[in-house]
């Protein structure tokens, strides 16, 4: 993924609104705006600007059913987001697992010397 | 509207002091984040971090003995990182005995950092917890469960 299309993706999904949409997409399946304005305590205008702001970032995508517009989760996208996501989390246990084994070193050496 | 945010903690087992110059110190900290660090621990002091052949300036924002640091990056796009375009790194240390201290290192994307700080506080209590959870039911998604 580019650092722009990252930076789109981190904004989209860390609206806590915005998550909660994507969370009902994910555990429904194909659903109308409608029925998901059901389900939510914020208004349908609102609903339609962050399905809006998750389908630019492929999250989901969304198709024509009769009169209906039907929005679904796109599998492949979610799976790259949550790898990508996943890394830089992992990225920061790595760093503080070396924190914790530089510190830890130096002070039991710091008590070595005291001690001697 | 909020950007990206990353907390992480950890339970080490040395004095504040200790992990203090764990994360602040340059030749330390060569050996837990860049490969090359430049930097001197001054608030507004600008410095350079290298990783392998890459690499980006730095600008050091708190610098609280022994409690708080943070600085701001941008890598790997190599432009001056001010508020905006760059990621905020801010490291709380919490002494929990003697020998004992808490690291918290919270990462945060751009649109954050122009909040006021109790803004940014209060998202970060109330939300945390929830991004992790987030990225777990992700997991599972992603996983097929």
């Amino acid at each position: 993924m580019t650092a722009q299309a990252d930076d789109e993706l981190w904004s989209a999904i860390a609206d806590p609104s915005r998550r909660h949409v994507l969370d009902l997409l994910i555990s429904n399946g194909e659903v109308s705006a409608s029925w998901l304005a059901g389900r939510v305590p914020f208004s349908r205008q609102a609903v339609s600007k962050h399905l809006v702001v998750l389908e630019r970032t492929g999250l989901i995508s969304r198709r024509k059913q009769g009169k209906e517009v039907l929005y679904q989760v796109q599998a492949g996208r979610l799976d790259q987001a949550t790898r990508a996501m996943a890394e830089l989390a992992a990225d920061w246990d790595r760093r503080l697992n070396a924190i914790k084994r530089l510190a830890e070193a130096a002070h039991a050496q710091e008590k070595k010397d005291r001690q001697s | 509207m909020p950007g990206l945010v990353i907390d992480r903690d950890i339970l080490i087992e040395a004095p504040v002091d200790v992990v203090w110059r764990t994360i602040t110190e340059p030749e330390q900290m060569s050996q837990w984040f860049a490969d090359r660090v430049e930097l001197v621990i001054e608030p507004g002091a600008h410095g350079y971090m290298g990783f392998g052949d890459q690499g980006g300036p730095v600008v050091v924002e708190v610098v609280d003995r022994p409690k708080r640091f943070s600085f701001r990056w941008n890598h790997p796009r190599g432009e001056e990182p001010v508020p905006g375009n760059s990621m905020l790194v801010e490291f709380t240390l919490t002494q929990e005995g003697d020998e004992r201290t808490r690291l918290r290192v919270v990462e945060s994307g751009h649109e954050l950092c122009d909040w006021p700080d109790a803004e940014k506080q209060r998202y970060a209590d109330e939300h945390s917890d929830g991004w992790v959870e987030f990225l777990d039911r992700l997991a599972g998604v992603a996983a097929g469960r």
